[in-house]
């Protein structure tokens, strides 16, 4: 049977089992369910601070882009890292910091270098007040493996990207498909219970992850 | 119809460690998802399965549009929806384009789906090792067993079987720490991430107006599957469908707590199509395979559709006292627990597996935890009819026919129901062979078997008739 015979018998199927005819547009869904609670910033800043470190992440707070690059400086000392190319990092000069390397275009290679690099430092486009998440857009600027490969995982976020939480992001962005091809939505470092439901962290992803709000 | 595995199901519960194992595991599972709905979140998280249930049950009425919609606007970025009718087909269609591409190893990351059809072993047949990457799966692959449980498919395993495991497999160290057995476990993952041509991952949603898949997970392994390879397939049921980007929030929202307790898993992927211009790495072609192997028949039972709401979180497993006590490899299919209870005879039909609905003790937990409220206790009851329909079909069901009609006789005929009591308080003295509260006359035949595991309290010396009637007497006196 070709592909398009058994799509069509599949939603042949579907709409007998449902009772439809075909080419019937569906009625209007559910409301989407989203509340958007007035958090003042510097509560939010609490949550996210005591949400990310109750998974045992860690956020810092940087004045200026000056006080992030210092943290950032210090974080990577004796270490090799890869930053992403997004503008944010480079303004900020910690593109620039000895043993961060940069400015990978070609998957092949970034893949290469992540994978024997002990940090990656990235941008946020934002980030999650309730639950301490980090939300990462793929882009010419923010590649995906660079937060994912690397031991430890560097965020940097201005701090009005800071959402109150899931609702708000879907607020701002009705459908991330719109912007990007991939946007992952990170909380804490990667871990698993699947050993006798004991947690241990670093399984595929970061063991660490760093948050720095600016 | 097929008899009931009770041989297997009595080595389980003679099996203290394995029983132990599953019960701490699903009791630290229940704690946890208590622990996500302090009192102050309960108002919403009943607002959120309400809604939960009603865009499941809308995007399902819907199911043709909604496909439709997706396949247009996973077109529109790139990607390709390819259906499948059963696991062969998807099967096929990997092996395809993975021959096409040259590619010989595969990394998968968890997904039901691709357990439910099997799919490692149809790949293996073809020459392409298909590697599972989550952790408790790889456990699982090298043991050569299936999943026990839909969220923690090793929960079965101790860390001591583990490092045997680890050891003869991989040829590393005997290691016990769940610590060091991970690292171990990573070290050799990785290198197969680095080098394979092909990543296949399930789907927890699709989003129907995005042409999107959403993968959650905590270890990052979907991440990698999905970002790697040049290639990645997601492979999902069709009722996996939800209608809009915006709808996710409360799934999300409802299958962390409901799952481990967490607010969010660690990684919530949202992908739509391959890797776009400009973009540095993620992969260069995205499949998305919708399989359907049951699924149509489930929803064309309109009393018995909203079984296809679930998102598997595995709730209703550790509340299970059944489950509890069997585990999740009693169950003749990889859904096990309530859930399994009922979509199993559902997808392969009640002849099989007509016994799943009747284990249970319609406790009602399965129903209570339910993040998308679906009704199972209800769904049991409903399945529990057909299957003895069908036993009175095939006329296996003849003596138990005649024994309820006699009981029935008797129940509602007040004489005989008084002539029956006398019998019993007659026969009430130990002396003449009763056991567990039966007459020794009664312990035949399919009688004796059902009083196996059952006992009958012991006839009061006093019927309710009398005391009603004494009672009566009493009142008369008094006035």
């Amino acid at each position: 049977m070709s592909a398009d015979d058994v799509r069509g018998e599949i939603l042949a199927k579907v709409r007998a089992a449902i009772g439809r005819e075909r080419e019937r547009a569906a009625p209007e869904p559910p409301e989407p369910l989203l509340k958007v609670p007035d958090v003042p910033l510097d509560e939010r800043i609490e949550q996210f601070s005591a949400a990310l470190e109750r998974l045992s992440g860690k956020v810092h707070l940087a004045a200026t882009g000056e006080a992030a690059r210092a943290l950032v400086e210090e974080l990577t000392s004796q270490h090799s890292a890869i930053a992403s190319n997004s503008p944010l990092l480079r303004e900020y000069g910690i593109t620039s910091l000895p043993g961060v390397f940069t400015g990978y275009t070609d998957a092949a290679e970034l893949k290469q270098a992540c994978a024997s690099a002990d940090v990656g430092i990235t941008g946020a486009d934002y980030a999650l007040a309730d639950t301490g998440s980090l939300v990462t857009l793929s882009a010419p600027g923010e590649a995906r493996i660079i937060s994912l490969l690397p031991p430890v995982h560097i965020a940097i976020v201005p701090k009005e990207r800071l959402l109150t939480g899931l609702d708000e992001l879907f607020t701002l962005l009705p459908d991330p498909a719109e912007q990007t091809s991939s946007m992952v939505i990170i909380t804490g470092p990667s871990r698993t219970a699947d050993i006798e439901q004991i947690l241990v962290k670093g399984v595929h992803g970061p063991r660490m992850v760093h948050a720095i709000l600016v | 119809m097929k008899p009931i595995p009770v041989e297997s199901l009595r080595a389980t519960l003679s099996n203290k460690p394995l029983e132990e194992a599953i019960y701490a595991s699903t009791r630290r599972l229940m704690e946890k998802r208590a622990a996500a709905i302090p009192e102050h979140l309960r108002e919403d998280f009943e607002s959120w399965r309400e809604q939960a249930n009603r865009i499941k049950r809308h995007t399902l009425e819907n199911l043709d549009y909604y496909l439709e919609l997706l396949e247009e606007r996973l077109r529109a970025r790139g990607g390709k929806l390819v259906y499948a009718r059963d696991g062969a087909e998807v099967a096929r269609f990997i092996t395809q384009v993975a021959k096409e591409k040259g590619v010989r190893l595969v990394v998968k990351s968890k997904s039901m789906t691709t357990e439910e059809i099997h799919l490692n072993e149809w790949l293996g047949k073809e020459g392409i090792e298909a590697v599972e990457t989550d952790l408790g799966e790889y456990i699982i692959q090298l043991a050569g067993e299936r999943p026990s449980h839909i969220v923690a498919p090793a929960l079965h395993k101790t860390r001591y079987e583990i490092a045997d495991l680890f050891r003869e497999k991989l040829a590393v160290k005997r290691e016990e720490e769940p610590e060091k057995q991970t690292l171990i476990a990573r070290r050799v993952l990785r290198e197969k991430f680095l080098s394979a041509g092909l990543g296949v991952t399930g789907a927890n949603f699709v989003v129907a107006e995005s042409g999107a898949i959403v993968i959650v997970e905590n270890e990052g392994n979907a991440r990698l599957c999905s970002s790697l390879p040049p290639i990645h397939i997601a492979v999902a049921g069709i009722e996996k469908l939800v209608p809009r980007a915006q709808d996710v929030a409360v799934f999300l929202k409802l299958l962390g707590r409901s799952a481990t307790g967490q607010p969010l898993t660690v990684y919530t992927s949202f992908l739509s199509g391959p890797r776009r211009e400009g973009e540095i790495d993620g992969p260069e072609e995205f499949y998305l395979v919708l399989l359907d192997s049951g699924r149509t028949k489930v929803l064309a039972e309109p009393r018995r559709r909203q079984s296809l709401y679930c998102i598997r979180c595995g709730a209703c497993l550790n509340h299970c006292p059944v489950y509890r006590k069997i585990g999740g490899h009693n169950y003749p299919w990889v859904y096990s627990g309530p859930i399994g209870a009922i979509i199993t005879p559902q997808f392969h039909g009640m002849e099989k597996d007509w016994w799943l609905p009747f284990a249970s003790s319609l406790c009602g937990a399965c129903g209570e935890v339910c993040p998308v409220k679906i009704d199972i206790p209800r769904i049991l009851l409903d399945l529990r009819a057909e299957a003895v329909r069908e036993k009175v079909r095939s006329g296996e069901a003849r003596l138990e026919r005649l024994a309820f009609r006699l009981w029935a006789w008797v129940m509602t005929h007040p004489k005989a129901y008084e002539a029956a009591g006398l019998f019993n308080l007659a026969l009430r003295d130990d002396e003449s062979g009763w056991k567990d509260g039966v007459p020794g006359a009664f312990r035949i035949g399919p009688l004796k078997e059902w009083l196996r595991f059952r006992k009958l309290p012991p006839a009061p010396a006093k019927t309710f008739r009398d005391l009603w009637a004494a009672r009566r007497q009493k009142e008369a006196l008094k006035e």
